[in-house]
């Protein structure tokens, strides 16, 4: 109890640690002065995600993760508006080494002219709408399978599974390459429905096996003690308790996703020529290397390598602020 | 006697005053290595605002007992075989799930062991009472967080208007089993089920949370069904006590008969293990044996292979109380086994002799036990 009761949550603003300990005497403590208790519950009121946010913080890479990321949104979201990639304007007269990052330049230009810094900023669209909507594409699948088979159990948690585990015995890139090839299209949403129907089994197993231990939780008998319906025990009461590993995966999910479709791009399967991508835009600076032309692969492939670094980072920040064990 | 059966149909006496009354309930859970008898043919009944305790030690099927009524089990592995769960006029095991869904936390409502793990951590107390509450009254959400704070306030909770925004890992396990307590008053429950609503707390605690349930009991006039392996709580809390022993009720009676003249060895044993401060370094007396292996229960008396006084009807007769009449007890000394008298002389004797031993270790005078028991249970 006394544990419980001495989280730093609570002495903010320069209360007395005094008075903490006597919130936590539960007597039938009539004759307390209600401003002082006022302000003793005022100072408690942090939920769950507020804490989360607090260990977060204390993170560092973590957070400096989520300064990077947040940066390369804001570029990726900003210089295209200004700096629109388009396939049919090249500019200049191509020289096969291309120009080398000057001032006006910084990342140099490809072989026909083509500023390396604009097709990093338009190659990043792609590349994080591929890593976002194929998360949430597979975090939605996988959260409603899993927690089907988690909480109703017996027959159906084992077809649910079997079918997981199919997923899980084919081999993986193949089936993208070979999918892509026959069913892309060459467009972003074709890659973002290959990969997030692909990866989706991860997920399910992680919410199944949370639900299957929170099932018997002792709030769950509670719960369904005064009459909640399964359903709702289900979606309501277990879900958030369960989602705190889903999170992380799917965070990780994300960088994954990023760089399956660069790779995928790489090897000519991914987004067509027509576009940029991260991918692509790496695929394609394989013939100015000969040249000597080293910034038209480098920036792409620091960009991808900055993202999928910074959003790890944030999944392990978020892996310690979301766990309930860590509690300080 | 209320805790004998009280058959719904033959049950003239007090048919109005009867609110919950078990008969021959038995629940079996298949397991992997067979089948566990968890509770095995058990009858008793409560009537409107009465308390019964039910006692026992660990795995005698008390808890199980609870959750079948409840009918929180999950049905494959459990089992009802038999047996029928008159709530009023409605018996629970046969009522439809969404019905049985409209009885759990509306009539009847539940306290658990765990305060610490009952409550669940992502919802703030105030929510999960006003969910409790919506779920079976048609009010506004508003009026559903009024009522959670009257309920707070109801159990003791000071400031509850701010209480009801703090999330349980705010409280400590005291304070988180009042506002398990609140949320099963919140609807006015006509039956609260407690299930050893005091053990994991600390002994100070637990005083306060028996006296709660006590003041609240007398203030609603809802009744309670205690479970519990301390017997000081018993002595303290109830007015009718069943005696469980590996899923069977062994005893029954007033709080008083079954302490003061306890008839089945095992209560006798129950209560002379107990320890007494009024023989400080004397050894304790146990119950010697174990409760028998749930696969392979004797086929005749369950307590006769730890039974000091077991004779020759014992393992190969059942007895069990009968209904309608004889001695509450499920005990050979008690009544007559098939091809058998009761034991005279002898046996009686050894019995008196027996009885008079363990009340004197438990309380020195075997008038002074119940008494003995109040103050110290409680206490330690």
């Amino acid at each position: 109890m006394a544990v419980e009761d001495s989280q730093p949550t609570r002495d903010r603003a320069g209360a007395p640690p005094a008075h903490g300990q006597r919130v936590a005497e539960d007597l039938l403590d009539t004759d307390e002065d209600p401003q002082q208790v006022d302000r003793e519950v005022a100072l408690q009121s942090l939920n769950q995600w507020q804490l989360a946010w607090r260990r977060f913080r204390k993170h560092r890479m973590a957070f400096v993760g989520l300064g990077i990321l947040i940066f390369l949104v804001a570029v990726v979201i900003v210089v295209p508006i200004f700096q629109p990639f388009n396939f049919l304007n090249i500019p200049g007269s191509p020289r096969p080494g291309g120009e080398p990052p000057r001032l006006d330049r910084i990342f140099g230009t490809t072989y026909e002219g083509r500023d390396v810094f604009t097709l990093v900023a338009n190659g990043g669209r792609v590349s994080l709408v591929v890593g976002l909507m194929s998360m949430v594409i597979a975090g939605s699948i996988g959260v409603v399978v899993g927690s089907i088979a988690g909480f109703m159990g017996g027959m159906i948690d084992n077809i649910l599974m079997r079918i997981v585990d199919v997923f899980f015995a084919i081999p993986f890139l193949f089936v993208i390459l070979v999918a892509a090839r026959f069913f892309g299209r060459g467009d972003v949403l074709s890659l973002v429905l290959i990969i997030g129907l692909l990866s989706w089994p991860l997920i399910a197993r992680l919410v199944r096996a949370s639900f299957l231990s929170l099932r018997e939780a002792d709030f769950v008998d509670a719960a369904r003690a005064v009459g909640v319906s399964n359903m709702r025990i289900a979606f309501r009461h277990i879900l958030p308790n369960a989602l705190s590993p889903v999170i992380v995966a799917c965070t990780l999910l994300v960088a994954n996703a990023i760089v399956l479709e660069a790779f995928v791009s790489f090897l000519g399967f991914g987004i067509r020529e027509t576009e940029v991508s991260w991918g692509n835009a790496l695929a394609n600076a394989q013939e100015g290397i000969r040249f000597g032309n080293w910034w038209w692969a480098f920036f792409p492939g620091m960009a991808i390598a900055l993202t999928v670094l910074s959003i790890n980072f944030i999944g392990d920040g978020l892996r310690d602020a979301l766990d309930p064990r860590s509690r300080d | 006697m209320t805790t004998t059966l009280e058959r719904p149909s033959a049950s003239p006496e007090r048919p109005a005053d009867l609110l919950l009354s078990v008969h021959d309930l038995r629940t079996y859970f298949h397991v992997m290595d067979g089948t566990v008898k968890a509770v095995d043919g058990v009858n008793f009944s409560i009537r409107r605002g009465e308390t019964l305790g039910i006692v026992g030690e660990s795995g005698c099927g008390k808890s199980v007992t609870a959750l079948t009524i409840m009918r929180l089990l999950d049905m494959p592995p459990a089992e009802i075989p038999t047996g029928s769960i008159l709530f009023e006029d409605r018996d629970l095991l046969t009522l439809p799930d969404n019905e049985m869904r409209k009885i759990r936390g509306n009539e009847i409502a539940m306290i658990f062991q765990e305060p610490m793990t009952s409550l669940n951590p992502v919802f703030t107390i105030g929510h999960q009472i006003s969910e409790a509450v919506r779920q079976h009254l048609k009010v506004s959400k508003k009026e559903a967080v009024d009522r959670a704070i009257e309920s707070l306030r109801l159990v003791g909770i000071s400031f509850p208007e701010r209480r009801v925004k703090q999330y349980p890992h705010e409280m400590s396990g005291g304070m988180r089993q009042r506002v398990m307590i609140a949320m099963a008053l919140s609807c006015e429950p006509k039956l609260l089920i407690a299930d050893e609503p005091t053990t994991a707390l600390d002994v100070t605690i637990q005083a306060q949370i028996l006296e709660l349930i006590k003041r609240i009991q007398a203030d609603t006039g809802t009744a309670l069904m205690l479970i519990t392996h301390d017997l000081g709580v018993v002595a303290e809390m109830v007015h009718d006590v069943v005696v469980m022993y590996a899923g069977r009720v062994v005893e029954e009676g007033t709080v008083d008969e079954v302490l003061l003249q306890p008839k089945h060895p095992y209560t006798e044993g129950l209560l002379s293990s107990i320890p007494s401060k009024g023989l400080r370094g004397s050894r304790l007396n146990v119950i010697k044996g174990t409760v028998p292996n749930p696969f392979n229960m004797p086929v005749g008396c369950n307590f006769q292979p730890r039974c000091p006084y077991a004779f020759e009807p014992c393992p190969e007769h059942d007895p069990r109380i009968e209904e309608g009449g004889g001695p509450p007890v499920a005990c050979w000394l008690w009544k007559r086994a098939p091809g058998h008298d009761i034991p005279q002389g002898l046996h009686d004797a050894q019995v008196a002799a027996a009885r008079q031993a363990a009340a004197a270790k438990a309380g020195g005078v075997s008038g002074a036990v119940p008494t003995e028991l109040r103050g110290e249970e409680i206490a330690s």
